[in-house]
C-alpha cells in the first residue's frame, strides 16, 4: 500500500489570495507538494497578446511568498503553472523577477526548473505544411498568416516537462503556459501514483477552494492521493466538499463532464464515483487516464487594431424608447460625415437594454428607466479610434431625434475626459492542436536562487 | 408547471475555452434531475428558441447524474474579447434558461 500524496492548492489563481490560516492549517498536514495554477484565458486575448499578467503583481508577490517560504522551510517542491496568467516569455519573466525578489528579501536558496513553452514560428509552419495541427471545434483552421501575426504563441504542456524538471532535483518549479492539473500531478505521477486519479485530482484542485461548498477563489484545498482513491478537503471551518460539490466542478468549464481530453491523453471520467465522507471531505475513485497520441494545444492572439471608448448614460425616456433607430441614424451621420470606407468599427454597448446578451438577448425592447451606453471604437491607429469615438460621441450628445423635448444635452457622462483610450485590441488567432514528439520538446534550465547570486 | 428555480439550484453560463459558451443546470436532487431528463422537455429545440439561435447551435447535452446536472454546448458567436463582443468571460449569459417552465 502507498503511504497518502498530500498536495495542498492555496487559491484558484495565483494572486487571488488566501487566508493565512487555511494555509497554515494546510502546512500543518504535511503536504507532499505545494502547487498553484496561475493561468487561464479566461480574461480574453489581450494578456497573451500583450505578454502582460492580468493578475496584481503585489498579489501574486504576497501569495508567493507565503508558498515559497514555506516550501523551502518543509523542503517539499513548490510548482507553478501558466506563470504570469498566459504563460508566455514575458509572463514567465515576470514571475520569475517576483521569486527572485522575494528569494533576495526572505533569504532562500533553492534549485528552480524554468520550463518556457513558447513555440517558435518556424516548427508551427512546418508542422501546418506537415498537416501536423488541427482545429479545436468551432475554431477556423490554422493560417501561416495567423502564426506571423500572433506575438507569442505557447503550448499547454502536460506533466512530462514537470516530471523531468522534479526528476532532476528542482524544489521550485515555474513553467509557462501548462495544462492546468499538470503542475499538481507531475510530482504524484513521477511517484508513481495513477495518472488518472493524479490529473483528476489536480482539476479539482486547479481551482483551491471553488469546488467546496460554500466555494472559494481564494480559499485552499488539500488533495491526498491514495493507491486506489483522492480525498478532498477544505482548508478553513467556513466549507467543506461535498459530492455534489466536487461533481459538479467536474462540469465547470468543461464541454463534457466524461471526457475531458489533455496533453497525451484524455481523462474518462464515465467510471468515477464521488463519496462523501462524514468529516466534510469527498473521496474520488474509478477516474482513468487513457493515453492518446500526444497533441498540445497552442494559444495565441494577434492585434487587430487600437479602442477608444466613451461611457454615457441617459435616464430620457423618450430616448430610450426610439434608441435603436437613434443609434441608427447617428451611425449613418458619422458615416456621412467621415466619408467612404471609414476606417474604424463603432459598437454600442446598451446598458439596460441588451448590453450584457447582445443579439442572445430575448427581451428585445427596453423597458428600463436608464440606460448605461457605451460607444466603443476599433480603428487601425488610436489617432482613428479617438477621431471617431470623439464624432460619434457629440453626434450622439445633440442628435435632434423625432419627439425630442431636451434638447440641452441627450447623455450624462460620468467623467471627463469623456473618451478612454483602451489601447491595442487583440483576438484569439491561435487555438489549435499541434502532434508533438513529447519526449524532445519543453526542456527546463535549471537556476540556483539564493546563495550564489549578487545581492 | 415548474419553474426551472423550482428544479434546479444552480444555473449558470461560461466560456469552456474563448470559441464555446457552456450552460450548467444543476438541479436540486435526484428526483428533479430524472424527472427533467425523462420528461424530454430539456431539449435542444427549447433551448434554442430560448436564445433565439438555430437549433444546430445547440452542439451536445450532456446529462451528468453524478453532480445531477445537465451541461449544454453552444459556439459563441464573437470569439471571447473580439471587437464587439459582450461578455469576455461568458458568465451572464444563463438568465434565458431562468424562464423555462416544464410540465413535470
Amino acid at each position: 500500500m502507498k503511504p497518502e500524496f498530500k498536495i495542498l492548492s492555496p487559491t484558484a489563481i495565483l494572486g487571488y489570495g488566501f487566508p493565512v490560516e487555511s494555509f497554515l492549517r494546510g502546512m500543518a498536514e504535511k503536504p507532499d507538494l505545494i502547487a498553484v495554477d496561475a493561468g487561464s484565458t479566461d480574461p480574453g486575448p489581450y494578456y497573451l497578446g500583450a505578454g502582460k499578467s492580468f493578475t496584481d503583481r503585489a498579489g501574486v508577490k504576497r501569495d508567493l511568498r507565503y508558498m515559497l517560504s514555506a516550501g523551502v522551510r518543509a523542503a517539499i517542491p513548490v510548482v507553478i503553472g501558466t506563470a504570469g496568467g498566459s504563460g508566455a516569455a514575458p509572463h514567465l519573466e515576470w514571475c520569475r523577477q517576483i521569486v527572485l525578489e522575494i528569494a533576495r528579501e526572505e533569504g532562500l536558496s533553492f534549485q528552480m526548473a524554468v520550463i518556457p513553452t513558447d513555440v517558435d514560428r518556424e516548427t508551427l509552419h512546418e508542422a501546418l505544411d506537415e498537416g501536423r495541427i488541427e482545429a479545436l471545434d468551432l475554431v477556423p483552421p490554422l493560417t501561416h498568416h495567423a502564426i506571423d501575426a500572433s506575438p507569442h504563441i505557447v503550448a499547454q504542456i502536460g506533466v512530462e516537462p514537470f516530471m523531468r524538471a522534479l526528476a532532476a532535483g528542482a524544489q521550485v518549479v515555474l513553467a509557462g503556459r501548462a495544462y492546468d492539473p499538470a503542475c499538481f500531478a507531475a510530482l504524484p505521477i513521477l511517484r508513481g501514483y495513477d495518472p488518472g486519479l493524479a490529473l483528476h485530482c489536480g482539476k479539482i484542485l486547479e481551482c483551491a477552494a471553488i469546488a467546496a461548498s460554500p466555494g472559494s477563489g481564494s480559499d485552499c484545498a488539500l488533495g491526498v492521493l491514495r493507491e486506489d482513491s483522492f480525498i478532498l478537503k477544505a482548508l478553513s471551518a467556513e466549507r467543506q466538499f461535498t459530492a455534489e460539490s466536487a461533481a459538479a466542478h467536474t462540469l465547470y468549464e468543461k464541454s463534457d463532464p466524461y471526457f475531458l481530453p489533455g496533453p497525451g491523453g484524455v481523462l474518462d471520467l464515465t467510471g468515477c464515483r464521488f463519496i462523501e465522507q462524514p468529516d466534510g471531505t469527498v473521496e474520488v475513485r474509478g477516474s482513468k487516464h487513457v493515453p492518446r497520441p500526444y497533441q498540445v494545444k497552442l494559444e495565441g492572439a494577434r492585434p487587430v487594431g487600437f479602442r477608444t471608448l466613451a461611457i454615457a448614460g441617459t435616464r430620457d425616456p423618450i430616448m430610450i424608447g426610439s434608441i435603436d433607430s437613434i443609434i441608427e441614424a447617428v451611425q449613418a451621420r458619422v458615416a456621412g460625415i467621415l466619408g467612404e470606407g471609414s476606417p474604424a468599427r463603432v459598437f454600442f454597448h446598451l446598458y439596460g437594454k441588451n448590453g450584457v446578451m447582445g443579439h442572445l438577448e430575448p427581451a428585445k425592447e427596453a423597458r428600463a428607466h436608464e440606460l448605461g451606453i457605451v460607444i466603443e471604437v476599433v480603428a487601425e491607429t488610436q489617432e482613428q479610434a479617438d477621431t471617431v469615438c470623439s464624432l460619434t460621441r457629440s453626434t450622439l450628445l445633440h442628435y435632434g431625434y423625432p419627439g425630442r423635448v431636451a434638447t440641452a444635452g441627450n447623455l450624462a457622462f460620468p467623467f471627463s475626459p469623456s473618451d478612454v483610450r483602451a489601447g491595442t485590441v487583440y483576438e484569439f488567432s491561435i487555438y489549435h492542436l499541434l502532434a508533438i514528439d513529447e519526449a524532445t520538446m519543453f526542456p527546463f534550465r535549471m537556476e540556483s536562487i539564493g546563495e550564489e547570486l549578487p545581492q | 408547471m415548474k419553474k426551472m428555480l423550482d428544479l434546479a439550484r444552480v444555473v449558470r453560463s461560461k466560456n469552456s475555452g474563448p470559441y464555446e459558451l457552456v450552460l450548467d443546470v444543476i438541479l436540486k436532487d435526484d428526483q428533479s434531475f430524472e424527472a427533467l431528463r425523462e420528461s424530454g422537455q430539456f431539449s435542444p429545440q427549447r433551448i434554442a428558441s430560448a436564445y433565439g439561435v438555430p437549433v444546430t447551435d445547440i452542439r451536445r447535452i450532456v446529462w451528468f447524474q453524478p453532480a445531477n446536472a445537465v451541461k449544454v454546448v453552444m459556439p459563441r458567436h464573437i470569439v471571447s474579447g473580439s471587437p464587439g463582443d459582450s461578455d469576455v468571460y461568458g458568465a451572464q449569459q444563463h438568465a434565458p434558461l431562468l424562464d423555462l417552465e416544464f410540465d413535470l
